[in-house]
């Protein structure tokens, strides 16, 4: 009884601090526009069994994508085995989801075979980091914080899958030679408890109640501490996929507010009748954090900073100082930084700093070639370009800030209908003289 | 050889005559003024007649989609021409528009129909590679004498559009020696044109992505170097100057290939 109050209490306190720190998270979502409304939902269930569960865009790089289809398909199966125990902690059951047969054999032999698989992937992803020099990982953003914050999730994972296959083969060995019955198949496990032949039944015992409370304890502890770090993706990446952009790539958002205005301009009486005299004046594109729509900004929070975006932008790979997962890692920084204070004072509030300039210069923003490599490559179908266009919409239209080619170019549109100084009455010199050949 | 003179047919005059051509065919800027990029609109226009396809040009009617002003962030200017242009277009009962470029492509395709422009939008190489299924347009490999060919995928054809296969189905028709790219696909490396870059300097790096492109094209051998795309066709021949390989290696648009290879 004892034991399942202290599990209890430690599982309300689990409980009590995670939902503490995704309300602080979740409330900024208030501040954020709108972007799309989620409808097809039959299409975006299929899009998140394809893109998530199936892992496609993480094996356009098939190699190191294979080792993390890993970590997730066994984080799917091992979860069963979490949520069994939970409820064995809480009712002092043992193995209570075993009346599900062989549903129960299933996940319990599964999440023992990849218990070592995600240790192994886990551990060639160690050694990627610390011994290989992988582009990605590196760059102006991946400040020593992200390094730490990578290595210590990384351990944690380890250290969880060490502790599960440890619970396991203090369970078969115990069983085993107490003559009981085994509830689960565990073939990895029962090969481990065979290495141990002159452990008594009493060690094995201990060797399996230690570890129940160590990975137990070690999933609360990781389920905390996940929101604080880049590996929220845990959470956030199969919803994110879910709630994708449905559009092509190619497609850019449309401005609605500015299409009220052109029409006034070309249609004065027509639009006017349309557009509620209360409309609020709102700021043209995204100058800071919470100018970003609800996407971008649940985008920030899903990015796990892999860098694959980085490491396919042509801008990036050329030297320019653009990188798509600074631009996401900026967007949610800045949220954090400055997020409260508007929940606390309003909109209104100003501390003299944001995202552009302070934390996205026009550099980074200008150097785009939208090409959607990046949008392309992300996992979790991370929409880099939109939010890089949208700041570029604050800059031109709010401070009339471009380049200087691009306000010729702006001049050049508006005065000939082309982007390069032309007369329209030159546009059909290419079809002077022509003809072909008949046979 | 015979030769036939060649009218291109302008919207406004068909239309004094009382005529409806099937599709408008959409020129875009680079094919009305830049040099090298009219020689690729003069092949495709060749194809249309070759194939006696019924279509028209709005010649000085036509003006900017809007595309470079939307990407570099003017929206509102966008909209401005986005809506004259789709006032024309209806004014001229349009219903199915084929364009080279794949900027136009992409914005008539996937954006005007936000402004309720909505047009059967068809990319050059969608609507040749149809002729080429049916038959009626006869392509084949000896005419070009089996050249290598790789083919740069542009952004807004490929990734914007997930157009990859009929390029290749049309290449691979023309040539035994069709050869990809490392980075090919929806992997291929943008030509550094897209997003108002085209006609702006790079911000300041260490290369220009049109030479890492070129690159990548230079790496396969291949003694032609394929685009579908006016502003890849100004990076990688560029690219090709820079790397004095102009010489050795062509910059050809698919078009141009194809009225190669009809002997127009």
């Amino acid at each position: 009884m004892t034991r399942q109050i202290i599990f209890a209490i430690t599982l309300l306190i689990t409980f009590v601090v995670f939902f503490y720190t995704i309300n602080r998270i979740v409330r900024y979502f208030r501040l954020t526009r709108p972007a799309f409304p989620v409808r097809n939902l039959w299409k975006r269930f299929g899009l998140m069994m394809k893109v998530a569960f199936g892992q496609t865009k993480i094996f356009r790089r098939p190699v190191i994508g294979f080792a993390h289809a890993l970590v997730f398909w066994g984080f799917c199966v091992i979860i069963f085995g979490s949520i069994e125990m939970v409820i064995d902690g809480l009712t002092g059951t043992e193995k209570a989801l075993k009346f599900l047969g062989p549903v129960h054999d299933f996940f319990m032999a599964s999440g023992d075979i990849f218990a070592l698989l995600v240790a192994a992937s886990i551990i060639i992803f160690m050694i990627r980091r610390l011994f290989f020099h992988i582009r990605r990982f590196e760059g102006t953003e991946m400040k020593k914080r992200s390094h730490i914050d990578a290595a210590a999730a990384l351990s944690l994972i380890l250290l969880l899958m060490i502790s599960l296959l440890a619970m396991n083969t203090g369970y078969v060995g115990w069983k085993t030679i107490a003559g009981e019955k085994i509830y689960g198949l565990y073939p990895l496990s029962r090969v481990l408890a065979g290495l141990f032949p002159d452990m008594s039944s009493g060690n094995f015992s201990i060797m399996h109640q230690i570890s129940w409370w160590t990975h137990i304890l070690l999933i609360f502890i990781f389920a905390n501490y996940l929101p604080y770090s880049k590996h929220f993706h845990v959470f956030m990446s199969v919803p994110n996929v879910f709630l994708s952009r449905l559009e092509p790539l190619g497609k850019l958002t449309n401005m609605d507010n500015i299409t009220r205005e052109v029409r006034l301009m070309l249609d004065h009486d027509a639009a006017l009748a349309a557009v509620p005299a209360d409309a609020p004046v709102e700021r043209f594109g995204v100058k800071d954090a919470e100018d970003a729509n609800w996407k971008s900004y649940f985008d920030s929070l899903s990015c796990t900073e892999c860098g694959r975006c980085t490491s396919v932008c042509p801008a990036n790979l050329t030297g320019k100082k653009l990188s798509p997962r600074k631009v996401m890692m900026d967007l949610r920084a800045r949220m954090k930084e400055k997020g409260p204070s508007v929940l606390k004072y309003g909109r209104d509030f100003n501390d003299n700093r944001s995202l552009l300039r302070d934390f996205i210069s026009e550099e980074e923003l200008w150097a785009c070639t939208t090409c959607n490599a990046c949008a392309k490559e992300c996992p979790i179908n991370i929409n880099h370009p939109s939010l890089i266009v949208d700041m570029r919409r604050y800059l031109v239209m709010e401070e009339a800030s471009a380049p200087g080619e691009l306000k010729a170019v702006f001049n050049n549109i508006e005065n000939n209908g082309a982007p390069w100084q032309y007369s329209a009455e030159d546009r059909l010199n290419w079809a002077k003289d022509l003809e072909i050949n008949i046979n | 050889m015979a030769t036939r003179k060649i009218e291109v047919p302008v919207m406004s005059d068909l239309f004094a005559r009382g005529e409806r051509p099937e599709f408008l065919f959409w020129v875009g800027c680079a094919g009305a003024f830049d040099d090298r990029y009219k020689k690729v609109v003069r092949a495709f226009v060749k194809i249309l007649a070759h194939l006696d396809v019924s279509y028209a040009v709005l010649g000085k009617e036509e003006t900017c989609t809007g595309d470079p002003a939307r990407r570099a962030g003017n929206e509102m200017l966008y909209q401005m021409q986005a809506l004259q242009v789709i006032r024309l277009l209806k004014a001229y009962d349009v219903k199915k528009i084929i364009t080279i470029c794949p900027h136009c492509f992409n914005i008539f395709k996937n954006e005007y129909p936000d402004l309720d422009g909505n047009f059967e939008v068809i990319n050059y190489l969608q609507f040749l590679e149809r002729f080429i299924e049916e038959g009626k347009l006869k392509i084949d490999q000896a005419s070009l004498n089996n050249i290598s060919v790789t083919y740069h995928d542009p952004c807004y054809l490929g990734r914007a559009n997930d157009i990859y296969q009929e390029p290749r189905s049309i290449l691979k028709r023309l040539t035994g020696g069709f050869v990809e790219m490392h980075r090919n696909r929806s992997f291929a490396l943008c030509c550094g044109a897209g997003g108002g870059q085209m006609f702006k300097e790079a911000e300041k790096g260490d290369k220009e992505i049109f030479i890492e492109r070129t690159e990548d094209a230079l790496k396969t051998e291949a003694s032609v170097i394929a685009t579908a795309c006016p502003f890849c066709m100004t990076m990688l021949t560029d690219g090709l100057k820079y790397k004095n390989k102009e010489n050795d290696v062509k910059n050809l648009d698919i078009a141009e290939l194809i009225a190669q290879s009809l002997g127009l």
